[in-house]
């Protein structure tokens, strides 16, 4: 299979996987390695289409954003919030100590 | 009484108009029908003492004379429309308990005009993928065989393999690359993807924005009308909903195609499909040249760029919209070390092989020093893609495609190399990038007697010509075919 022009090396992985919130062990790099690497070479295809000066397309309606008013439309709904929460105390989500 | 299950939704709902049954009756034949399909595992969350529930006040609702668009009528939710107080997994074990405390507004629309609630549908994890493998409640099974289970397609799989093995009336299912209609077309059924924004994603589980649209899974082209009706219109709660009244689909069903100008587009032959596909979609050309049609050929010439562009900007959107599950506010916590740590092994844990991969993909091509390079080239080659489409627009008014490069294939299908699969979705990919309508219309069965489908493609917002053409496809390939009952 092609290489891509920015092989994905196993460092990357653990990059990649780092960005992502993903755990990977080291031993998994190097196969989600050549796996990246497949798509992204099947991907590099589109350096082919001449681009130049093509406005990319960031939405698939031409519409403008819709303005509305600045006002509350919900709330008082604490409980039903907190209701799937994995842990709650009190009225609040409780999360692992972020600040040692 | 004849079994009420093999009806149509128009017929059932004329039914119960004229009296002739109730809709607790119409719905305890259905709940009947999906007791005895456990094994088609196209439920993932049966809810059918709220179905119950729901036929009886329908039934009162009627007796007082307010009737809605779907009034009684047992249907199918894909379990990536968030319902209150039932549980929504999207397939995925990070939600595996998420109860919604609101409701999606397509089943809001829905609830509103009467439908009755089976259950939630199994469908691929978060929407990712195109055999329901990806599950993690298990794959479904198409209710058509071949000596061996074979798959509904996907990713709204438990949608269409509900509808084919009429355990519900018509479903509702979502699209982002052809999880509506490749689907549709592997089990005999009608699905359609309407212009994105038609129906709005409040409350859908994201999987990618810009390309998320949902749309019915139905028995017949008439019955696909009635369900998108109620679905789509406007909501100011998704800033792309587009602000335009829903028309009569129903209507359009039926209409002449005299003089309709059907584009065949050149590079839709592709290398690798099967014999069979081209043939069924020459004689669907024939099919809507004797109804009247003008053939037209036409040229979309970026289309073999369609799907890397799609599996840059699906991914791409996927790693940022599933950046929300972190195990804090909902959903699957696994305890790590520190905080860095319990999210990783969270989302290590909570998401399935092919979700974490589309992950680390969009990670990456979103990566300082990649973007340009990736997702800024995709975005461009997709308005290439869109503007292929407004030229086809200027010699034609809809175009007639396969719906899929292949007919079902087998449970379990070793697949090595991922882009083999994303190859299902080669003809239904262009229609999400562009926004467009797309519809799949069951049209024969293959040399194994497997259904085929085939897609008529529309202009934005013209869903009108869509059904009217889809309409006169099916009265021409006269499909009824149904798969001999194996389940249980």
């Amino acid at each position: 299979m092609a290489e891509p022009k920015n092989g994905v090396s196993a460092d990357d992985v653990r990059k990649i996987a780092r960005l992502s919130r993903l755990h990977v062990e080291d031993e998994q790099c190097g196969s989600i390695a050549e796996d990246l690497n497949g798509i992204l070479a099947w991907i590099e295809q589109l350096d082919e289409v001449d681009c130049e000066d093509v406005v990319p397309m960031t939405s698939a309606v031409a519409m403008d954003a819709p303005m509305r008013q600045d006002t509350v439309t919900s709330g008082n709904i604490r409980d039903r919030i907190l209701a799937n929460a994995p842990k709650t105390e009190d009225g609040f989500f409780v999360v692992p100590r972020s600040v040692e | 009484m004849t079994d009420l299950t093999k009806l149509t939704l128009a017929s059932a709902l004329d039914g119960m108009k004229a009296r002739e049954f109730s809709s607790m009756e119409l719905t305890d034949a259905h709940i009947g029908a999906c007791e005895a399909a456990s094994g088609l595992n196209a439920f993932i969350t049966p809810t059918f003492d709220l179905a119950r529930d729901q036929a009886k006040a329908s039934d009162e609702r009627r007796v007082s004379g307010t009737i809605g668009k779907l009034e009684g009528a047992p249907l199918g939710m894909k379990d990536l429309f968030c319902t209150e107080g039932v549980r929504t997994t999207a397939a995925s074990k990070i939600l595996g308990d998420f109860t919604p405390p609101y409701e999606s507004t397509v089943s809001a629309n829905m609830k509103a005009d009467g439908m009755v609630m089976l259950g939630k549908l199994n469908l691929d994890q978060f929407a990712m993928g195109s055999a329901n493998e990806t599950s993690c409640f298990g794959p479904v099974i198409n209710p058509w065989r071949n000596g061996e289970d074979l798959v509904p397609g996907g990713s709204s799989g438990g949608s269409a393999a509900a509808v084919a093995a009429d355990l519900c009336l018509g479903a509702t299912a979502t699209d982002t690359g052809g999880s509506i209609r490749q689907p549709a077309g592997f089990t005999g059924t009608v699905g359609i993807k309407p212009t994105y924004g038609r129906c709005s994603r409040y409350g859908i589980v994201a999987f990618a924005s810009s390309l998320d649209q949902a749309g019915p899974i139905a028995k017949t082209v008439e019955d696909a009308a009635i369900l998108l009706e109620s679905m789509a219109g406007y909501d100011p709660k998704d800033s792309t909903s587009i602000n335009e009244p829903v028309p009569d689909w129903r209507g359009a069903v039926g209409q002449s195609v005299k003089g309709l100008r059907v584009g065949v587009p050149r590079e839709y032959t592709m290398d690798g499909i099967p014999k069979e596909i081209d043939a069924v979609w020459a004689e669907g050309v024939e099919w809507m040249r004797e109804a009247g049609a003008e053939i037209v050929d036409v040229s979309l010439p970026h289309t073999k760029y369609a799907l890397p562009v799609y599996y840059v900007v699906a991914p791409a959107e996927a790693s940022s919209n599933l950046a929300r599950y972190d195990g804090m506010r909902y959903g699957l916590r696994v305890e790590g070390e520190n905080l860095a740590d319990t999210y990783e092994r969270t989302r290590t844990e909570g998401f399935g092989d092919e979700v974490r991969r589309r992950v680390m993909i969009g990670t990456y091509v979103l990566s300082a020093g990649y973007y340009d390079a990736y997702y800024l080239r995709a975005q461009k080659v997709r308005t290439k893609i869109a503007d292929d489409f407004r030229q086809a627009w200027e010699s034609c008014d809809v175009l007639l495609t396969p719906t899929a490069p292949s007919a079902a294939f087998p449970v379990g299908r070793k697949i090595n190399d991922p882009i083999q699969m994303y190859l299902n979705d080669v003809f239904t990919v262009t229609a999400n990038l562009a926004g467009l309508p797309g519809i799949s219309v069951p049209a024969a069965l293959d040399g194994n007697g497997l259904p085929l489908g085939l897609q008529i493609i529309g202009r934005a917002l013209d869903e009108s010509t869509v059904f009217k053409a889809a309409g006169a496809l099916e009265k021409a390939a006269g499909f009824d075919a149904k798969p001999d009952k194996w389940w249980s």
